[in-house]
């Protein structure tokens, strides 16, 4: 299973892929990952230039801890297969993948990285797979599509195209993404990925971001996509435990160590029975809590 | 001037201990050298003549105001910088000047801005040859650095020009004050009229120094101007209506916006995240920042943290903005203290809140008069155009060697303030912002606490305790040269600008020992 404790993805920044004064900034802006953009950010013209570009920031900045995720073009464009041959040699960590409505989607993409990986003398599966569920006939298929490859490390959706599919209106509630959001998020976990919710678009309404930032987590998304670096910081409040959160988990944590020290199967935290999924959730709980700048024990 | 009689000053620059036509300097020997309580401080008494008692002080013409203030060659005159970018003043000034064939005159204002070519062409025409300022820009900049002026310029903050002009080291013949909202007997206010600029803090001291005052209005007021009065009556000599003092919509810029500028932003929130880790957000804290870059940005968190932990903070000082008097008419702070009011939003604070309080520059950062207010703040935030290794600010010379910026008030707080915080973007346009060695000192890296870049921030090795602070809070402190390098890594290292060793510039520490030199631009 993909646990958060890889590395954390709470929030993963969209980068225009035509804009260098960004690109070299990528390290700063404070997000868990970034998403080079290849796509909607781009205009046709720009294609070619953006995809160089990104193929040699990959190649000769210096990410830091960031997660690069380049975001290509969907299949049922001319630019996908372009897309891969240019960006999977440079190393991403993963490409998002717009438009995935079936699991043939996932295996074209994913035989085309195998080949090139292994032609560039890459460890296989190592660019993995971000698929992004845009249409009702992806949200009905998502179990399918998690399940299509082990290079996928996580489903996301694309609120604005699903909208769209869907004929419907975003509202600020975010409650008509409700199902698909759910569905995206119980086909993910039901196979070991992350989740990743959608953009909040209004980039002058911290406090709408908050409210569905919270929702988000509470929803069971692992990470949440932001548009514009004043974004991060609120998503990363989202993902923060409480205090009383915090000291719970130090002391699951605490209990299983001294289990193991003492060569114990069982774990006894506050006279209650512990077993490995709670002590798992709550080592997820403190990293979460050392992430965003909490005084933590016991990791 | 030719580089003679050059020695090292306490932090290994050369100086000149003897400019002919300026005088003997005292090389700069550290922030607190003449503040340790024995510097013997001796103003110079100049004889003025006394003007015989008149009730009729409007002159018919500026020109004719000039004639009778007595003016001739190579005396000095100044001018304040209230007036922003749309100050007309200065311009109008000097041509008159030159069709009255004055000749060589020393030009002091408090500052020299974007609309001051027009010094330039004085200065070609030699109605000006000295200059004495805290800063310029545009073509004023690039006649200092290629060599135009007879005498190396005078660059000094606001506090050491206060100080300058109250112990007669700058002693002004003739002040000409742009007043916005002036009396028939002088009395006047930069709080009303359509050319209304807020405080006239270097307009006090100028009107209270100089041997002839003129205030030049373009809104004549009924006696007596009321219900503010910033300079009064018995400091003015004359006054001059004229059309215009200056343009309206370059005086009274819209309030300055918090920037959206993700870099900008990323440096506001480290700064933050080293004040809250610093503790000195807290009851009764004082506060300076500015209005550029990400000065707003670090007041709008500021300000947010305040709201939410219930903190009322005791005063902001400086150029003060309209975010900043928003905080004070929120009851964030008890009072503003404002010498210089940034943008239009000001106006109307500064003139209907009693808690906003109008203070003269000598008030706000002299090192030698009681008790300046630089001198009890909490933090201050500034930015710079390059920083060194050994946290040297320059905030004068641009990457070509050439002279475009001012000095102001960032010396002054640095060394008041007991957390200075530098807010700079690692690199700009491809050029990075941490140098070995700044071209022009203006502000001491002992005065300097923290460089917040957008890629982590260096702390002085001189506080240890805050980097302690700032490490436990998790913040991304590095050693100023790793910084460094790691900027490096992404622009390069760029070609170093060649200077000749001819001087054409002095910059005197607010003390008024001289701290750094600039050099003609080969």
């Amino acid at each position: 299973m993909t646990t958060f404790l890889d590395r954390p993805r709470r929030s993963l920044l969209y980068i225009p892929g035509n804009n260098p004064g960004m690109i070299q900034n990528c390290a700063i802006y404070g997000s868990d990952g970034v998403l080079l953009d290849l796509e909607d950010s781009i205009s046709i013209s720009e294609k070619d230039s953006a995809r160089k570009l990104v193929k040699h920031a990959l190649k000769t900045l210096d990410f830091g801890t960031v997660e690069r995720v380049v975001r290509i073009n969907g299949l049922d464009t001319p630019f996908f297969r372009d897309d891969l041959e240019e960006i999977v040699p440079s190393r991403p960590d993963a490409v998002r993948i717009p438009k995935i409505d079936s699991p043939d989607d996932i295996r074209t993409a994913d035989e085309i990285i195998t080949r090139l990986e292994r032609e560039h003398g890459m460890e296989a599966g190592s660019v993995r797979i971000h698929a992004m569920l845009e249409t009702a006939r992806a949200i009905v298929n998502a179990h399918m599509i998690a399940a299509s490859s082990p290079r996928i490390l996580g489903l996301t959706i694309g609120g604005q195209d699903l909208a769209a599919d869907l004929g419907i209106k975003a509202t600020r509630e975010g409650l008509e993404m409700l199902y698909a959001k759910s569905a995206v998020i119980l086909a993910a976990k039901a196979n070991g990925l992350l989740a990743f919710d959608t953009v909040y678009t209004d980039i002058n309404n911290p406090e709408g971001l908050r409210e569905q930032a919270r929702m988000s987590v509470s929803l069971g998304f692992s990470g949440k996509a932001a548009i514009h670096p004043s974004q991060i910081s609120i998503i990363h409040e989202a993902f923060a435990p409480d205090e009383k959160e915090v000291r719970k988990a130090e002391r699951i944590v605490r209990g299983a160590q001294e289990a193991e020290e003492r060569g114990l199967g069982v774990v006894a935290v506050d006279g209650r029975m512990v077993d490995a999924p709670v002590v798992a959730q709550a080592v997820r709980t403190l990293e979460l809590a050392r992430l965003a700048g909490m005084e933590v024990e016991g990791l | 001037m030719k580089p003679e009689n050059l020695v090292k000053n306490g932090i290994g620059r050369e100086v000149p201990t003897f400019v002919p036509g300026l005088g003997e300097f005292a090389p700069y020997a550290g922030p607190r050298a003449r503040l340790d309580g024995k510097h013997l401080w001796t103003p110079t008494l100049y004889p003025r003549k006394i003007a015989a008692p008149t009730t009729n002080k409007v002159a018919r013409s500026l020109k004719e105001a000039i004639e009778k203030s007595g003016l001739r060659d190579g005396m000095t005159i100044s001018f304040h910088h209230h007036l922003r970018n749309g100050d007309a003043l200065v311009g109008m000034t000097l041509s008159l000047l030159d069709e009255m064939g004055l000749r060589n005159i020393t030009l002091a204002p408090s500052s020299l801005g974007d609309s001051h070519d027009c010094v330039a062409d004085a200065v070609r025409k030699g109605v000006v040859t000295r200059l004495n300022t805290s800063g310029v820009r545009g073509e004023v900049g690039k006649a200092i650095s290629n060599g135009e002026f007879e005498l190396p310029v005078m660059i000094r903050s606001h506090g050491g020009r206060a100080r300058a002009v109250e112990e007669g080291s700058l002693h002004i013949d003739v002040a000409f004050l742009a007043a916005p909202a002036c009396d028939r007997l002088g009395n006047f206010t930069g709080s009303a009229g359509k050319t209304a600029c807020g405080s006239m803090g270097y307009a006090m001291l100028d009107a209270r120094y100089a041997d002839h005052v003129i205030a030049v209005t373009d809104n004549l007021a009924e006696y007596p101007l009321a219900p503010r009065i910033s300079v009064p009556q018995y400091l003015v000599d004359q006054v001059v209506v004229v059309d215009s003092i200056g343009d309206p919509s370059k005086i009274a810029t819209g309030a300055t916006r918090v920037t959206r500028d993700p870099v900008q932003l990323r440096i506001a929130e480290l700064a933050f995240g080293l004040l809250k880790a610093s503790g000195t957000l807290k009851n009764g804290c004082s506060f300076q920042t500015g209005g550029g870059g990400p000065s707003l940005a670090v007041a709008r968190y500021v300000k947010e943290y305040m709201k939410s932990h219930a903190i009322r903070g005791s005063y902001c000082i400086g150029g003060i903005t309209g975010y900043m008097a928003s905080m004070l008419e929120e009851g964030l702070f008890d009072a503003l203290f404002d010498v210089q009011s940034f943008d239009a939003a000001v106006t109307s604070s500064i003139a209907n809140n009693p808690r906003h309080i109008e203070v003269d520059v000598s008030c706000y950062a002299n090192p030698f008069n009681k008790g300046c207010l630089v001198n009890d703040l909490d933090v201050v935030i500034l930015a710079a155009l390059d920083v060194d290794a050994d946290f040297n600010v320059d905030v004068l010379t641009g990457h070509d060697g050439v002279l475009r910026g001012a000095s102001g008030g960032h010396s002054d707080t640095a060394a008041g303030a007991k957390l200075t915080v530098i807010t700079i973007p690692s690199m700009r346009n491809g050029v990075p912002s941490i140098r070995n060695r700044v071209q022009t000192v203006v502000t001491p890296g002992e005065t300097v606490d923290v460089i917040v870049t957008e890629r982590g921030m260096a702390i002085n090795p001189l506080r240890e305790d805050l980097r302690a602070l700032a490490s436990d809070a998790g913040l991304p402190v590095k050693d100023i040269r790793q910084l460094k390098a790691e900027i490096e890594k992404v622009t390069g290292i760029p070609d170093e600008v060649r200077f000749g060793d001819e001087i054409v510039g002095l910059v005197e520490y607010r003390d008024g020992t001289v701290i750094d030199t600039i050099r003609k631009v080969l």
